[in-house]
């Protein structure tokens, strides 16, 4: 259990982190959700008592982390897998881990197993590819086998199957009854393991609720309909109160549509305001062919564009919209 | 994956944890000292340099002797010629005391060390004193050996010192004492300044450049830095006989732990209070 209340941290004139209040619960994965300078890193860095909060406070387990006797057998942390001394064999890096907090030896070589490093256990950290070290890092947040664990985009730059064995492991630490807290940019990884979620841009919390909630209040559902009298059917559905767009086949929606634009010739039209049973009472009373109709939820992906759209720190001149 | 894969086994596996310690942050730190590297090759450096530019001066300047003026043969000091060595491989402590905490820094070990032990004095603490044994044992051991070897090329060809003569222990042992105390110090300077290029070069410049430069100055400015800088006052302890405008050797080797406990506690201070 991880609870924030009012956090702030302020880098000089940058708000970093701008009044955050959460809880994140154990037996689930909580994605922690932003795009790049949201202040992800930053509010990992104050639970871990590496940055002191401007205001507010962080607790972990009921204390503040600086006071946990044995951190590392309550909270296991992954930030930045190359926060190690390359020229240390892996195994060293483990083991001074692993004293620090009085975590037996034998436990350096489990982590070793679990992770799949036996192997290289001897080797220097420096000669490891990214995927290893990112093992290695996820070794070290195990070595205290603790009830809660933080890890900072564990997935960047693995390779799929990498991915998928983080994926299956946060999946199963959760399941043993565990607080996982996850940090991504990218809300399709999340989609994939997320149960929770907490999404964050420039330093606010933008929501805070399940994964499935997020989508289903945060993205537009809307109709997918292709039809050779699109152009009728999109004046019809204007009369009940929907909004329509010219569709692209591929069923993206594109630009919206003015009431008069030429594009309704189009045979693809997408619907939103209306559901697709609705459109489909009001084609058969009017007499229209449908030759498709489907109901399009947005992908957690768009729906998570869409709702941090305003909070991107930096945005590409021209919008990429 | 199932959970007994991931969670700890064996019989500790449901015992309730106990707090860590101090001595548990000290084993961390040993370990962390003794698998690098750089730490073999500094203390190898530290022994070599130090006994093996003491033989080479010892023996070249005993091979001399006789030709020596009479007041150069009054200030003959062959205990502080077979220790010559040993103040140049202080270098070598001081380096490897600053790398052993800028390096945490310049490679972001320094934040997986401070989220294991959140209590960051511990590691200070238990990183200085690692260090501080390790340096007085290679300090001590150096030294001796540079004395012996270096009485052993003067004998013969000038008048050596033994260990019994007057001052001689105590300058022999406090040469192993003051890089002790330097090793704290560079371990204090790596962290105040948690960059290596700039921590060593401020090392070099309190051992060596400003007590230089110090030495061509007038002496109303001379007089002072021998006296009260804190690495010549120091390193009165090393000597045998007492120059004009120095400190005796045990007041001069407290002024010096003084300055180092002062620079010890901004360094505290600062880790304890600074963003990692």
């Amino acid at each position: 259990m991880i609870e924030a209340r009012n956090l702030v941290k302020r880098y000089g004139s940058t708000l970093a982190v701008d009044d955050l209040s959460f809880s994140v619960r154990p037996g689930m994965v909580t994605g922690f959700l932003g795009p790049n300078g949201a202040g992800k890193t930053t509010t990992m860095r104050m639970i871990l008592g590496l940055d002191a909060p401007t205001q507010g406070s962080v607790t972990v387990a009921g204390r503040s982390y600086r006071d946990l006797p044995a951190p590392m057998r309550e909270v296991g942390a992954l930030l930045d897998a190359k926060a190690l001394h390359g020229g240390r064999r892996a195994r060293d890096h483990l083991l001074c881990l692993a004293q620090s907090n009085g975590i037996p030896r034998s436990r350096v070589d489990e982590v070793l197993g679990i992770v799949g490093l036996e192997g290289v256990a001897r080797r220097r950290a420096k000669s490891f590819s990214l995927g290893m070290g990112q093992r290695l890092g996820i070794a070290s947040a195990l070595l205290g086998d603790p009830a809660v664990l933080i890890f900072d985009e564990p997935v960047n730059g693995l390779d799929p199957d990498g991915i998928h064995w983080v994926r299956t492991l946060m999946r199963a630490l959760a399941a043993e009854g565990r607080t996982v807290l996850v940090s991504s940019h990218l809300m399709s990884e999340m989609a994939l393991t997320a149960d929770h979620l907490l999404v964050i841009g420039k330093g606010r919390m933008i929501a805070d609720t399940s994964a499935d909630e997020f989508v289903r209040s945060s993205s537009e559902q809307s109709v997918h309909v292709r039809s050779p009298q699109a152009a009728e059917l999109a004046a019809r559905c204007r009369e009940a109160g929907a909004t329509v767009r010219a569709g692209s086949t591929s069923g993206m929606a594109t630009a919206p549509v003015a009431g008069s634009d030429a594009r309704i010739g189009t045979d693809v039209i997408e619907i939103t305001g209306m559901d697709s049973a609705d459109v489909g009472r009001l084609a058969a009373a009017r007499g229209i062919v449908l030759f498709e109709l489907t109901p399009v939820r947005a992908s957690l992906e768009e729906a998570f564009m869409e709702l941090t759209r305003d909070s991107l720190e930096y945005q590409a001149a021209g919008g990429t919209r | 994956m199932t959970g007994a894969t991931i969670a700890r086994t064996g019989q500790d596996r449901h015992a309730a944890f106990r707090a860590a310690t101090f001595g548990d942050v000290l084993r961390s730190e040993w370990t962390k000292l003794r698998s690098v590297r750089s730490t073999f090759w500094a203390l190898a450096v530290t022994v070599v340099v130090g006994v093996g530019l003491g033989a080479v001066i010892s023996a070249a300047t005993a091979r001399g002797y006789a030709r020596f003026s009479v007041s150069s043969k009054l200030s003959w000091d062959p205990t502080g010629v077979s220790l010559a060595g040993v103040a140049v491989a202080s270098l070598a402590i001081a380096v490897l005391g600053v790398l052993c905490i800028s390096s945490e820094y310049s490679s972001g070990m320094i934040r997986t060390s401070l989220i294991a032990v959140p209590k960051r004095g511990r590691v200070l603490a238990a990183k200085s004193l690692v260090f501080a044994s390790v340096a007085f044992v290679v300090g001590e051991i150096t030294s001796f050996a540079a004395f012996f070897v270096g009485q052993a090329l003067i004998a013969g060809h000038a008048p050596h010192a033994v260990l019994g003569d007057p001052g001689v222990a105590r300058a022999v042992a406090g040469a192993g004492l003051f890089l002790t105390v330097l090793a704290v110090l560079s371990v204090a300077a790596g962290t105040l300044l948690r960059r290596s290029a700039a921590a060593i070069t401020c090392m070099v410049a309190v051992l060596f450049v400003f007590p230089a430069i110090a030495q061509a100055l007038p002496d109303s400015w001379r007089n002072p830095v021998n006296e009260f800088w804190p690495t010549q006052a120091g390193g009165q302890l090393t000597s045998v006989y007492h120059a004009a405008h120095t400190l005796q050797p045990w007041p001069g080797f407290g002024l010096m732990c003084l300055f180092v406990a002062v620079v010890y506690a901004i360094a505290w201070t600062l880790l304890d209070r600074r963003d990692a």
